[in-house]
């Protein structure tokens, strides 16, 4: 801005890092704007999406890329957050998916019904099916989570229930795509912001200090089986959602809802995006999809493909994007006079 | 004293680690206003000693009654709800929390909303309020920027603190320290002392397990003495310290018919 005598650089963010890690002082409207700045360029741009791209395929990635971006936070969420490391987010998929299509099929119920009750009954029957592996920690929660998409495949399968192998056809869709995309851009903006506040609040720390160190909090007096439960249903309600959508856009569901890719992309995407900031997995998401369907032109080597990017990502930035982007931001200087 | 009902009662009690004998048939009484020292040579047993009362570990036989209930064996979070709290030998604060959001955690319990917290009058006022009073209280001070650094940051002395004020947090009836001295400097541990005997004058009851000798010894009224899971002996802190039992176990024998 300006360089003379009377001035010195300063860091960007030193109004709001004043005091200390806890505190903020916010003064004045450059800091507000500092702050507001990023966020609004995330919403207006998501916001923005559906009328920037016209064309019909793209049209239909950017509603992939919403359910990518609410199983990805549903991830980042119970894993940086509250230290339960799940991979088996496709059960949680397939459970809304099949929750969703049997409730407009069978029911005749619409979208705007059945995706709110695959949501919340989808969250409170994974939370049940989770509840036996409650007690287990780190590394084999992951473990018997990763056997529940599978056994639930197995299980379609063998019994020829919801369709077996053929899947349940004829969901009703959206009534048009604005409709579509506008409200899953909305939901995962509110799931973000929501989540974001969430941790933040009294009710966070505990799921944080659950991640952090579970034997203090049982020695305070706090059942963390209880903490836990709820988290899982937070995290799997998020994710059956984003299943019930899935099957709403597609107008189908079959056991590919269980597939496997539903439980590693958002994973990659949270990697890539940034673990524990909660808008890394969105932004991983919004980076992932959109490379994997470009890859498509490499035919059976987008695997391959996919797979080096991954890679360099986590060789080259493995802290991710955002944790990246956001040190950098604090880090911009300006000209101040003293 | 032995008109007054036992605040804490250990019956018998054994707990086997695969062929290790923690603890054997361990038996002693705890009366309300105590400080109670727990001392013995490295194992002991007397870190599995206030696993079993806080029922981090399952202990094999026995009984253990605190105001007269039966807790032996029920899940940490219940005893703890009862008001039986504990350190840690080793640290667990919340590393990535400053150090006054620790004892939200504390606070957001079950027996704190109940209690209102320490000094708190039966009801819970913020929770930050309250958990920065309570940190002032315990030797941070609150116009420092100490109370609002991450705990990662701290130094050993104000971890010790934290460890106790997220105790102190749950207004606990009796408090089970591992080890608070070790890893601190003769001043601050000169300074946590007055604390000690603050505590016990506001009617809460202490056990201490303590390696430093000579500080436990002016605060505790009763010492009991562990060596390989067993009762070596318990009494005031004068009969202990002049016991040759205890002098051996710690000191070693020179004669070597006396393990035998």
């Amino acid at each position: 801005m300006m360089a003379g005598a009377d001035a010195r650089k300063e860091r960007l963010d030193r109004g709001i890092k004043v005091r200390t890690s806890g505190i903020y002082a916010i003064s004045g409207g450059k800091e507000i704007g500092y702050l507001i700045l990023p966020r609004l360029v995330l919403i207006v741009g998501l916001l923005l999406l559906p009328l920037v791209i016209t064309n019909p395929y793209w049209q239909r990635v950017i509603s992939i890329v919403g359910i990518y971006a609410l199983l990805a936070l549903s991830f980042d969420f119970l894993t940086h957050f509250v230290g339960l490391v799940s991979l088996g987010g496709a059960f949680f998929v397939g459970v809304g998916a099949y929750l969703a299509a049997l409730l407009n099929t069978k029911l005749g119920l619409s979208p705007l019904f059945t995706i709110p009750l695959a949501t919340l009954g989808g969250g409170v029957f994974c939370t049940l099916a989770i509840l036996p592996c409650l007690p287990l920690r780190g590394v084999y929660f992951s473990i018997v989570t990763l056997m529940y998409p599978l056994l639930a495949m197995r299980v379609i399968e063998a019994l020829n229930i919801f369709g077996g192998t053929d899947g349940i056809l004829g969901v009703s869709s959206f009534p048009n795509r604005w409709v579509e995309q506008y409200s899953l851009i909305l939901i995962v903006l509110a799931a973000l912001f929501g989540l974001r506040r969430l941790v933040n609040t009294d009710l966070g720390l505990v799921f944080r200090a659950v991640k952090d160190n579970d034997q203090a909090v049982k020695a305070s007096g706090i059942n963390i089986t209880l903490y836990k439960t709820l988290a899982v249903f937070i995290s799997s309600a998020l994710a059956c959602l984003g299943g019930a959508y899935l099957v709403h856009i597609y107008m189908w569901a079959g056991i590919s809802t269980l597939a496997l890719d539903f439980s590693i992309i958002p994973i990659a995407a949270t990697v890539i995006g940034g673990g524990g900031t909660l808008v890394g997995p969105v932004l991983g998401a919004l980076i992932l999809v959109p490379i994997s369907e470009l890859l498509r032109a490499f035919g059976t080597l987008r695997i391959v493909f996919y797979a080096l990017i991954l890679m360099a990502f986590i060789v080259f930035r493995s802290e991710g994007i955002m944790v990246y982007a956001q040190r950098k931001y604090h880090q911009f200087e300006k000209w101040v006079k003293v | 004293m032995s008109a007054a009902k036992p605040l804490l009662e250990v019956r018998n009690i054994s707990k086997a680690f695969g062929g290790i004998q923690a603890l054997v048939d361990m038996s002693f009484d705890v009366f309300p206003g105590d400080i109670f020292g727990v001392i013995g040579p490295n194992g002991s047993g007397k870190t599995t000693l206030v696993n079993s009362i806080t029922g981090f570990v399952r202990i094999d036989t026995g009984q253990i009654l605190f105001q007269g209930r039966d807790i032996t064996n029920r899940p940490p979070h219940k005893i703890a709800d009862l008001g039986v709290t504990r350190t840690f030998q080793i640290m667990r604060p919340y590393y990535s929390l400053p150090a006054y959001k620790n004892l939200i955690i504390p606070l957001f319990s079950p027996r704190a909303r109940r209690t209102g917290g320490w000094r708190g009058g039966g009801k819970l006022g913020d929770r930050d309020t309250v958990g920065i009073d309570i940190l002032e209280e315990i030797g941070f001070e609150r116009d420092s920027q100490v109370p609002y650094k991450l705990a990662s940051t701290l130094p050993t002395g104000y971890l010790k603190r934290l460890e106790l004020a997220r105790c102190l947090a749950l207004r606990p009836e009796l408090i089970l320290c591992d080890e608070v001295f070790s890893g601190l400097s003769m001043s601050e541990i000169a300074s946590m002392l007055p604390l000690i005997e603050r505590l016990q004058l506001e009617g809460i009851t202490l056990i201490m397990i303590e390696h430093r000798l000579k500080e436990l010894f002016r605060v505790a009224n009763r010492v009991l003495v562990l060596n390989f899971g067993q009762k070596l002996i318990e009494g005031v802190p004068e009969e202990v310290m002049a016991d040759e039992k205890v002098k051996t176990a710690y000191l070693g024998s020179e004669d070597l018919s006396d393990y035998v």
